[in-house]
């Protein structure tokens, strides 16, 4: 009998740290996920206040430092253009006229305010939902 | 010439390898099959090393009329480098993925141990048809050899951010713990067939299981220092899909390393063992595909070629499905011998494997979630680094607050009042830790309990050395000269879990950055050091040209050069950075040179990082390996005693 009650002990252990592992999960895919968009469907797929990423080519001639320090550049896909405003550092492959991958939140008449900025390193590493996104705009100019 | 005898060597070594496969898997005690797999798996390593061999010849040879070389390699380029660009491309690495798996054959075939010859000679059969399905893909869909005809006259170099001593090391230890887990698979399948998972069967997969472990491990932290001082911003950790695609298997050998302690000491676990082994070579493979198939975003991501992800997805498809498939069908054959309590190290080590293999579980969904959404039409999502922070911190935390527990039970029955007693000072130690992190970092809660586990791992690794010197009688010198090695690298890989923590959560939660705009002169105050720039000069180096910035950097009173550069590879577009890092016992300062600010003449861009206890990350990896290594060495001794 203490050994059935033990080992009903154990499974009940078990089962209730695999019901937290899935919950954690669940909450976090539900949460934490980021949907990726191109500047064009910006304003009809991201809602005001939702964390989106934000992928395309920075224009060439826009990046410029607010009086406060942040950097703004304007991001394109070919067909519309975001401005965007991004308080930290920007990273090393960042360059104007190369892919881009801006993850923040985008309020309806202001600038995207990035809270991280990934670029990749030439045309050849593109990041691939930015490749999509031109390539689905007919915007595509490699192979 | 050599390119030839290279492709030829590599076709000759997939017909031995398919041979080796039928022969270990029909082998009886009858006829000399046996004998003939094991000079098989021999013949098919010294094979693939000579295929590999002819690959690193015509990479030093600059051979451009080979299509691989001409695509990564340069004449300009540095012999080491020249050498590490053999693996550091799609086509090099995946025969060096055969190589280490044929390899790994011949040792399997050249070490028998007490196993019957059933279940050695099938685990040998099975991994040569593993290196047969890695030739096959190699050799088909990516052959390393092809020729390009004409023949261009330069090559196009290989990307800079790879020109780095890390490549020399990174993806050979890692492909050596990938490839580790077949072995192990191998042994599992054998088992499976044979209908018999014994303690000598345990003994046999025990070495593999640690030596994948360990290279994993070091391989993983290589990779993860390189990133560290090469990307330029401190970063050494991003949870990134190939990142994850090397943390899975790494969990899950773990688990495995510790689950066949207990089937080896205790005979049970036998067929969660197997699981595992089958599970670990899984996420191997699915590893090799994340990194190769290019189907995820990532840093790492190279090849974008639809068919060769199909191709590795079969290959995947192929061993789960006779792996999962065999253990249905025959686990339940496999004898569960000697019990063992709710209290006891069996049980302990039981919660261990359920909580590692729960976070790979965790892992794995979070990685392949953005693809099952996109394939379901849900659009294009990532999954970063506040998932995974927020799911598997916490599992992790629950299992280190168990972890100094095991080693305090003893076997079948354990007494929980007298380990927690013996733990008293480290739960004491943990709990200063958490009060004094809660009020001087300001109620950051979730920071302060991760110091306080990796405190209370490192001093429950102590108490466990300490428990195990009182044991016996005789001077403490003498005791301390012989405690057993397995008490010591059980001990230090666990402080070292503890130390890697530690480090971890300071520098997640504590690290401080700021950007400056300097011109020669300037000074910056930042975390505590005077920072003053010296001057840009431009410098020369063998294949690139840089601007180096030297700076002086002050604290109490003790100056101190540091140099950071600016690299221009005249073939890639982009400049890569090279940090100046000056590591105390506080953290590393870490300085990275920018570019030139264009409406401030002589000004030059400078991001200052400070990274707090960050030293602790690598070196508690490498402690984690060193005990690791020991452990290996403790087997290695017990096994020559034994014959």
């Amino acid at each position: 009998m203490r050994r059935r009650d033990q080992r009903l002990m154990t499974i009940a252990a078990a089962g209730a740290v695999l019901v937290l592992a899935a919950t954690l999960t669940f909450v976090g895919l539900r949460d934490s996920v980021t949907f990726f968009v191109a500047p064009s469907e910006l304003a009809e797929k991201a809602q005001a206040g939702q964390r989106v990423r934000l992928g395309g080519l920075v224009v060439e001639g826009t990046l410029r430092r607010d009086s406060d320090g942040a950097m703004r550049f304007a991001v394109t896909d070919g067909a519309a253009q975001v401005d965007v405003r991004y308080a930290g550092l920007l990273p090393d492959l960042f360059r104007e006229g190369q892919g881009v991958v801006a993850e923040g939140v985008w309020t309806p008449g202001g600038a995207f305010e990035a809270e991280r900025v990934l670029a990749k390193h030439d045309e050849t590493y593109m990041p691939r939902e930015v490749a999509e996104a031109i390539k689905e705009r007919g915007e595509w100019k490699g192979q | 010439m050599i390119a030839e005898i290279g492709a030829f060597a590599a076709a000759l070594a997939l017909v031995l390898s398919l041979a080796q496969g039928a022969m270990g898997l029909t082998a009886s005690h009858r006829d000399s099959r046996a004998a003939a797999t094991a000079a098989m798996a021999q013949a098919a390593a010294a094979l693939c090393v000579l295929a590999f061999a002819c690959l690193i010849a015509v990479f030093v040879q600059s051979d451009f009329s080979v299509a691989v070389v001409a695509a990564n390699s340069h004449v300009d380029k540095p012999l080491m480098y020249k050498i590490a660009g053999a693996w550091g491309n799609h086509e090099g690495s995946m025969l060096l993925w055969c190589t280490v798996s044929a390899l790994f054959g011949a040792i399997l075939a050249s070490t028998r141990g007490g196993q019957s010859l059933g279940l050695w000679s099938r685990s040998v059969g099975v991994q040569g048809l593993v290196t047969a399905g890695a030739l096959i893909y190699t050799l088909f869909m990516s052959p390393p050899f092809a020729r390009l005809d004409p023949a261009p006259m330069m090559g196009a170099g290989l990307n800079p951010l790879l020109q780095d001593p890390a490549l020399v090391a990174h993806p050979p230890l890692l492909y050596l713990g990938y490839v580790g887990l077949s072995v192990p698979f191998s042994l599992a399948i054998a088992a499976l067939i044979e209908g018999k998972a014994d303690q000598a069967w345990a003994r046999a997969l025990r070495p593999w299981t640690l030596a994948a472990w360990t290279f994993l491990t070091v391989g993983i932290g290589v990779g993860s220092y390189w990133a560290y001082y090469e990307l330029g911003w401190g970063g050494w950790w991003f949870w990134d899909p190939v990142e994850n695609a090397s943390f899975m298997p790494w969990l899950v050998a773990a688990a495995l390393v510790h689950s066949a302690i207990v089937t080896e000491r205790r005979g049970s676990l036998a067929g969660w063992t197997i699981l595992l082994a089958i599970m670990g070579f899984g996420l191997a493979i699915l590893g090799t595909f994340l990194v190769r198939s290019g189907v995820l975003t990532s840093v790492h991501a190279f090849a974008v070629d639809p068919t060769r992800g199909i191709a590795m997805l079969a290959l995947l498809l192929i061993a789960m499905g006779a792996g999962f498939g065999l253990y249905a069908w025959r686990a339940p054959k496999l004898a569960q011998p000697s019990g063992f309590a709710a209290v006891s190290r069996e049980s302990m080590l039981v919660w261990n494997n359920f909580g590692l293999a729960v976070a790979a579980g965790v892992v794995l969904i979070g990685t392949l979630y953005p693809l099952i959404v996109e394939a379901a039409g849900g659009g294009l999502i990532s999954v970063g680094p506040p998932f995974f922070n927020s799911t598997v911190a916490p599992l992790i935390g629950v299992l280190f607050l168990l972890l100094p527990l095991g080693p305090m039970l003893t076997w079948r029955v354990g007494d929980m009042r007298a380990a927690l007693l013996r733990l008293a000072p480290a739960a004491a130690l943990a709990v200063a830790t958490l009060l004094g992190a809660l009020a001087l970092s300001g109620w950051r809660v979730a920071p302060a309990i991760g110091l306080a586990l990796g405190v209370w791992l490192i001093a429950g690794g102590l108490i466990y050395l300490w428990v195990r010197l009182q044991r016996g009688e005789g001077r403490f010198g003498a005791k301390l000269a012989l405690l057993p090695l397995a008490v010591w690298s059980m001990s230090l890989a666990h402080v070292g879990a503890g130390v890697l923590t530690v480090g971890a959560i300071a520098e997640t939660a504590f690290r401080s950055e700021r950007a400056a705009e300097m011109a020669p002169g300037d000074g910056v105050d930042f975390a505590g050091w005077r920072v003053t720039l010296l001057d840009v000069v431009g410098a020369e180096g063998p294949n690139y040209s840089a601007n180096r910035a030297n700076f002086r950097i002050e604290r109490r009173g003790a100056a101190f050069p540091l140099s950071a550069e600016r690299r221009f590879y005249p073939t890639s577009p982009m400049p890569t950075t090279e940090v100046g890092i000056r590591s105390g016992l506080d953290g590393d300062l870490y300085l990275a040179l920018g570019d030139a600010v264009r409406d401030r003449p002589g000004a030059w861009s400078v991001r200052l990082y400070h990274n707090p206890l960050v030293h602790l990350i690598f070196i508690g990896a490498l402690m984690m390996a060193a005990g690791g290594v020991l452990s290996l060495i403790a087997l290695a001794r017990r096994r020559r005693m034994k014959l």
